[in-house]
């Protein structure tokens, strides 16, 4: 959240989400497109967008895959008890394994130990059981108890939607 | 999907990032070494067949409100009832069935840490289950895709 931006840099970022976060047109310039319907110059877009994502406000732009129609149907929420003392260590290293996708710290709970995270995607069981066994060879000793909870169905997967909630709803980009 | 060599190398080379300048096709194309028209033959096809989600910016909500892992321990009979009573929250935007006792494992997203609160007592309410609220301490990755490497 960017506290001191002025009230009409706000409002072009509320129009560029509402524009482009379901995804842009396949047409030759979406860049052209986008600084059309947000009546800046090309060199502006650009550098808007820069900008947003410099400030980590957009993550990636991006042509977005989706894995699970390429093949990779297998996906495993490893979950893993690992010494906090550690945790600053092993955390980014885990994080950064290419077949990681996702890897967070999280708070244990009365009735859950575990406080780090790493999603793993495969195109078989056996692909997903390699890339947990291989996070264990990381963690070593530090690591108490894991586990891996595989997806068996997906339920709901909107990918979300801010601008289309309601106006008061609306978080600033 | 089965994905010819341009698709798989516009993916793998793409889904990090796109050229932020004049006609990004283009010059994704002279990294490619092919036309314009074929980058944007594939991406079509892509969208099409939905193996691609979208092409553009991914916003990162999480500097933009609050947002939580919640878990649910559901039996097993009331699986379809209690996912609906879930999914029926705007707030919840993933949800997945896992094979673990806790098996219902959904995302709630809302400008303000107060709203999830109120999100999760009714889910309690309705569902007489005690959501575990696993909120994000620190991301040591968040999802930049991976490489698709070779097809088997």
């Amino acid at each position: 959240m960017s506290a001191c931006i002025s009230p009409s840099e706000q409002a072009l970022r509320q129009q560029l989400l509402a524009l482009s976060e379901a995804g842009l047109p396949l047409v030759d310039d979406p860049w052209a497109w986008l600084a059309e319907r947000l009546q800046l110059s090309l060199d502006d877009c650009l550098a808007l967008l820069q900008r947003l994502q410099g400030e980590g406000a957009i993550r990636r732009i991006a042509a977005v895959p989706n894995h699970y129609r390429l093949g990779y149907r297998h996906n495993g929420m490893t979950v893993w008890d690992v010494s906090d003392e550690e945790m600053a260590r092993l955390g980014p290293l885990v994080g950064s394994q290419p077949f990681v996708s996702h890897c967070y710290r999280r708070p244990r709970r009365e009735d859950w130990h575990y406080n780090l995270f790493a999603m793993v995607h495969g195109r078989t069981a056996e692909e997903i059981d390699d890339y947990r066994q291989r996070i264990r060879e990381l963690l070593g000793n530090a690591c108490r108890a894991d586990d891996m909870l595989v997806s068996s169905r997906i339920l709901k997967k909107t990918g979300l939607r801010v601008a289309s909630r309601t106006a008061g709803d609306t978080p600033t980009v | 999907m089965h994905l010819d060599d341009l698709s798989r190398r516009l993916i793998d080379r793409f889904q990090h990032g796109l050229p932020l300048c004049a006609e990004p096709y283009a010059a994704m194309a002279r990294e490619l070494d092919c036309s314009e028209a074929a980058v944007l033959d594939a991406l079509a096809l892509l969208q099409q067949a939905d193996a691609l989600s979208r092409v553009g910016p991914v916003f990162e909500h999480s500097r933009a409100g609050a947002s939580t892992l919640v878990a649910l321990a559901v039996p097993e009979e009331r699986l379809e009832q209690v996912a609906a009573q879930v999914n029926q929250h705007p707030e919840v935007n993933h949800n997945y069935l896992r094979e673990h006792r806790y098996n219902l494992w959904f995302v709630l997203t809302a400008p303000h840490r107060a709203q999830i609160d109120q999100v999760l007592a009714q889910i309690a309410a309705e569902t007489g289950l005690a959501p575990l609220d696993l909120p994000m301490q620190r991301a040591y990755r968040i999802d930049l895709g991976f490489p698709l490497g070779d097809t088997p």
